[in-house]
């Protein structure tokens, strides 16, 4: 599997989440790069912010963990070649299920944090933080 | 202790060999067994056979295997050509890939070519659908409960179908939980500790590798329930690679996937389908063929390839 590397191109895009929020829209990296089309993606975000970017790849949410402004948009994408799920624990989202390239979107609008897991691999978990404007 | 000796012995005697691993449980006692790659000559004179088939992927594509449709109909044709005819089969689940309708339609057209009874548990590929299992419940439910467990006994043995991969919780593995815990516990009530039980669930019901979710996490609970009977077999799939380990009176195996093989834990970064060099793959796909002899308690697994 190559998505190992993936992850690593990836760190950077959280690194740039506040670049991000401050207007510039980024792609998701990988899913361009595989030419895959993002779908089950609702009309672009309100927010000035751009979407931020998670790939699941070898079983991870990569990055686990990010940050986003009330407003902003995560768009989950499935690189492995088995079907994953996005599952809020407080039940606030739940994506169907994702197979290989497709994505989900979810726009977050209250500021907290919500941890979600992946329903037919618990191990899998990640965090979205949602800050304030 | 004389049986401890006996045990370590015949765990080293189970050790692969040629297509097929095959070992026998007497009285709760695993001995080593002759060893018959092609599945076909284990007939007993008073018992019975039943068949394991699990992880058949229908819809799966991928690299690792471009058509699960065409390997599960290999399968199927192993099981057409067994010498003896089993009396039935199990699927250990995730029939399908993503629980669509034509998957599943497919899977029962294929299987149904042996004429062989069938009896199902879900892996988690076969609960995504948008009713969150219905799709599944709908073909192979009839007479389960909840989300789809139940036993039956069939010539003196008694088999029980778990469910472990409904309402998974966040950072766990594979989960029964406490309302079919509770089923387990009235099902298995009153019967005689020399009932020999054979139960059967998509996720191992021991933990192989926690860091991959390989594992049940409350499968000690069932586990307790079933410690008291003097054979107990328990047959699982999802790893998709035979792995099997005898514990007291307990004998654990995985099935091979009909689809794809994964990693061996901890071999990989993750779980996941395995792309294996071009002409290999039906070297590490497969069916497990179960001899039960009735009077001693005895069990026999064949596990035999695709090749």
């Amino acid at each position: 599997m190559h998505s190992r590397l993936m992850i690593a191109v990836l760190i950077p895009v959280a690194a740039v989440t506040t670049s991000l929020a401050s207007g510039r829209a980024h792609p998701p990296v990988a899913a361009s790069a595989r030419g895959k089309t993002l779908s089950a993606r609702p009309a672009a975000p309100t927010a000035a912010a751009g979407p931020v970017a998670v790939h699941i790849s070898n079983f991870t949410f990569g990055p686990k963990m990010v940050t986003v402004k009330v407003g902003q948009t995560v768009t989950w994408t499935n690189d492995d070649d088995i079907p994953h799920t996005v599952v809020a624990t407080d039940k606030s989202f739940r994506s169907k299920v994702l197979d290989t390239g497709q994505s989900f979107s979810f726009t977050f609008t209250k500021p907290g944090q919500v941890a979600y897991f992946c329903s037919l691999h618990p191990m899998m978990t990640g965090k979205v933080t949602v800050a304030a404007r | 202790m004389g049986h401890e000796i006996e045990r370590r012995e015949a765990l080293k005697c189970m050790a692969w060999a040629g297509t097929g691993a095959l070992y026998a449980l007497s009285g709760g006692i695993a001995r080593s067994a002759i060893l018959d790659g092609a599945g076909t000559g284990a007939a007993p004179a008073a018992g019975f056979t039943f068949l394991q088939l699990s992880d058949s992927h229908i819809g799966f594509d991928k690299a690792a295997n471009p058509d699960a449709r065409a390997t599960y109909r290999e399968a199927i044709a192993k099981v057409k050509a067994l010498a003896v005819k089993p009396d039935f089969i199990i699927h250990t689940g995730d029939i399908t890939q993503l629980s669509r309708d034509n998957e599943f339609d497919d899977a029962d057209q294929i299987l149904r070519e042996t004429g062989i009874p069938a009896f199902f548990v879900p892996g988690e590929h076969d609960m995504v659908d948008e009713g969150g299992g219905k799709a599944f419940l709908t073909r192979h439910g009839k007479g389960s409960k909840g989300a789809g467990w139940f036993s039956f006994d069939h010539q003196g043995v008694h088999f029980v179908g778990l469910v472990n991969v409904a309402d998974l919780k966040p950072g766990g593995m594979g989960n029964l939980g406490a309302a079919q815990l509770a089923w387990l516990k009235a099902d298995l009530a009153g019967r005689g500790a020399s009932t020999p039980i054979v139960v059967f669930a998509h996720i191992p019901l021991w933990t192989v590798y926690e860091q991959w979710g390989w594992g049940t996490g409350d499968a000690q609970a069932a586990l307790a329930l079933l410690k008291r009977f003097g054979s107990v077999t328990i047959l699982n799939g999802h790893i998709h690679q035979i792995v099997q380990k005898v514990e007291g009176r307990m004998t654990f195996h995985t099935a091979r996937s009909t689809a794809f093989p994964q990693p061996a834990p901890g071999t990989a970064p993750s779980p996941g389908p395995q792309v294996v060099p071009p002409g290999q793959l039906r070297s590490v796909l497969g069916i497990t063929d179960v001899t039960l002899r009735r009077g001693d308690q005895r069990i026999a697994l064949i596990d035999s390839t695709l090749a």
